[in-house]
């Protein structure tokens, strides 16, 4: 065990003159540190299984986005990474170890989780709710040491809710309650963050604006999964894309590598163009849908 | 005594929580704690309250003691027929009064947090009635004495609270089907209970209603000491796993993420919660809507988002001791069971409670 670990600290040394995060730099999928892995996984729920033989690494310190159609199981391969689902066969590998063998706590201080749904109890205030996130840290005489005051306090400001600290979390709107929900589990923090379709039922100032969080984040030396459902989001703001259908990974790497108009339509089924994003220079999907107007 | 070590490091809190916290960091950060104002001093004045009323309740009664009294009497400093009423006669009661209250406000935080639901209490998810039920069959077929019949509400409402929880269960509990499975346990063990009552001789009847309405009224210090130790290693399981209610109720997938083991830490919490209930009902009847009651009530006056057991616990032994005062003082000399004017308070507040959720809908 503690020689696996030295190879996962050795490949780290290894990687970073690398360089990974030098955008363009090493060719993605190669050889990078991984504390984060599901080896040979078969995921499913009661009697369906939605993914066989599943084998994906999350390389440290990039922001992996997983994209696929709806049903193909990038949800459930996200519940597994995070031990939210128990593989039937394979394990998850966190740091060398199979997941499941740490201590519910232990893996909390490692590992992050945005979840789809969370719920606010009822008249909760925002750094009331940000601090449930030192949960993992704290021990019944210690439960509020200035390291959990000052993990809070940060998160608050990472997220920019510091203003809104004392407000109701009932009263906020929808894009701000997402913000407090991402400053508890940074409030946690965890070199690994997974975020849950983070994006849905926000709209798109907000989207981007939670998107630039996740990349400054990421930026700042967190490792990142997410699953979003805008691929051109996922383009632009992943260093690592990982498309999934029918439960199995079709292509991965950096975006401006693997995302082509074949890759879309193979796994989306939707007939499209894709051209330069002329911002941010990344791939950018443009339906084809019914032609083009007269 | 002033020194660095016992003085709390307090400062000014830099984290605006939108109310007022205190941290309190001792013995070089091994230590803390953050402490909210209002619940502390909510928490503070109830227990004041309770205490306040205990010392009343031992001055009332066919042979009144003068409040001073009653005080000289606690500390030891009196004999004779004082010290007799007031220490071997009614200190039992008052403590248990005490006591149980908190249980029971303990016991309905716990359920209500777990279910989310303010009206996932004991008595509404069916606890009660089964506990009446087994103390029914020990008074009419066996004819037992206060700790057989006690045993047999244990039972009861063990075997119950079972029965609903496999009612419920599907991969996993959750709090409203909690509460549906409940109610319908309760309303058929409710028809049993009313037809062993009707099949009975008059004599047993009476006996197994004044049971079933809950009554403090034969306590003696033989009752107290089970009590006390139950109780207080029960509160040892709580301070261990009491504050993963709160993470709990953000959500199934949320706590988990936070480190909290779910089915464990249900199963732990709900065995305490049912483990408290069964405590009451076996020292006084199942004395009903206390445990509904007492954490609502205490998370208005503290404002809180969570019900809190510590203040569910002192507005629970508020209440019960208030109850007993007027059980035995609204009539006297005729002593009516505390469960009856707990049933009367706790009506009411369920009407309000009922009425306001409607308007919230």
């Amino acid at each position: 065990m503690s020689k696996e670990l030295k190879e996962f600290a050795l490949t780290d040394v290894l990687d970073d003159p690398v360089g990974a995060k030098a955008a363009g730099a090493g060719v993605a999928g190669a050889i990078a540190g991984a504390r984060l892995s599901a080896e040979n996984v078969s995921l499913g729920y009661a009697g369906r299984t939605v993914s066989e033989a599943l084998d994906v690494r999350i390389p440290d310190g990039e922001f992996t986005v997983i994209v696929g159609p709806n049903a193909c199981g990038k949800s459930t391969l996200l519940r597994a990474l995070s031990r939210l689902l128990e593989p039937s066969t394979g394990s998850v590998l966190l740091d060398g170890k199979s997941i499941s063998s740490y201590g519910a706590k232990e893996v909390a201080r490692r590992l992050g989780l945005l979840p789809q749904t969370s719920i606010a109890p009822d008249g909760i205030t925002v750094a009331d709710l940000v601090a449930r996130g030192r949960y993992p840290h704290q021990k019944l005489l210690r439960q509020w040491s200035e390291a959990d005051e000052a993990a809070v306090l940060q998160a608050l400001e990472a997220t920019n809710v510091e203003g809104l600290s004392g407000r109701l979390v009932d009263e906020l709107s929808g894009g701000q309650r997402q913000r407090v929900w991402v400053a508890m589990v940074l409030a946690q923090q965890t070199p690994l963050l997974l975020l849950d379709e983070p994006t849905t039922f926000l709209d798109i100032a907000h989207q981007i604006e939670l998107l630039e969080l996740f990349r400054r984040l990421n930026r700042e030396g967190n490792t990142l999964v997410a699953v979003l459902h805008d691929l051109n989001h996922a383009c632009r703001y992943a260093t690592h894309l990982i498309a999934m259908k029918d439960g199995a990974v079709v292509a991965e790497g950096r975006p401006a590598d693997v995302v082509t108009a074949e890759l879309v339509e193979h796994v989306f089924g939707l007939p499209c163009m894709v051209i330069d994003d002329p911002v941010s220079h990344t791939p950018l999907v443009i339906p084809l849908g019914s032609g083009a107007a007269a | 005594m002033r020194t660095d070590l016992a003085t709390p490091v307090q400062r000014a809190p830099v984290i605006n929580f939108g109310r007022r916290t205190v941290a309190i960091r001792r013995f070089g950060g091994r230590v803390s704690l953050r402490v909210d104002v209002r619940t502390l001093v909510v928490t503070a004045v109830l227990l004041a309250a309770a205490l306040a009323l205990a010392v009343v309740a031992l001055g009332l009664g066919e042979f009144s003691v003068a409040v001073p009294d009653v005080v000289s009497a606690l500390l030891g400093q009196s004999s004779g027929a004082v010290n007799m009423v007031v220490v071997e006669w009614r200190l039992p009661r008052v403590l248990l009064a005490l006591l149980l209250g908190a249980a029971m406000g303990v016991s309905g935080a716990i359920f209500q947090s777990l279910t989310r639901n303010a009206l996932g209490s004991p008595d509404v998810i069916g606890f009660n009635t089964g506990a009446y039920t087994g103390a029914l069959v020990v008074i009419l077929l066996m004819g037992g004495g206060y700790f057989a019949v006690s045993a047999g509400a244990l039972v009861g409402g063990l075997v119950t609270a079972a029965l609903v929880y496999l009612f419920a269960y599907k991969k996993g509990i959750q709090g409203f089907r909690l509460i549906i499975a409940g109610i319908a346990v309760s309303a058929m063990l409710a028809s049993v209970n009313t037809f062993m009552i009707l099949k009975a001789s008059l004599e047993q009847a009476m006996s197994a209603a004044v049971w079933g309405a809950g009554s403090l009224n034969k306590i003696t210090w033989e009752q107290v000491l089970p009590v006390v130790v139950v109780f207080a290693v029960l509160l040892a399981v709580l301070s261990l796993y009491g504050r993963r209610l709160g993470l709990l109720e953000m959500g199934d997938d949320a706590a988990r993420a936070l480190g909290v083991r779910l089915e464990g830490s249900r199963l732990v919490l709900a065995v305490v919660g049912v483990a408290l209930t069964a405590m009451v009902t076996a020292a006084a009847g199942p004395i009903a809507f206390v445990s509904l009651a007492a954490p609502q009530l205490a998370r208005r006056l503290t404002r809180s988002a969570s019900v809190g057991m510590v203040p569910s616990a002192a507005m629970g032994a508020f209440l019960l001791v208030a109850s007993d005062i007027v059980a035995q003082n609204l009539f006297a000399p005729i002593q009516l069971p505390v469960g009856v004017v707990t049933v009367s308070i706790g009506g009411c507040y369920l009407v309000w409670l009922l009425a306001r959720e409607v308007k919230r809908q």
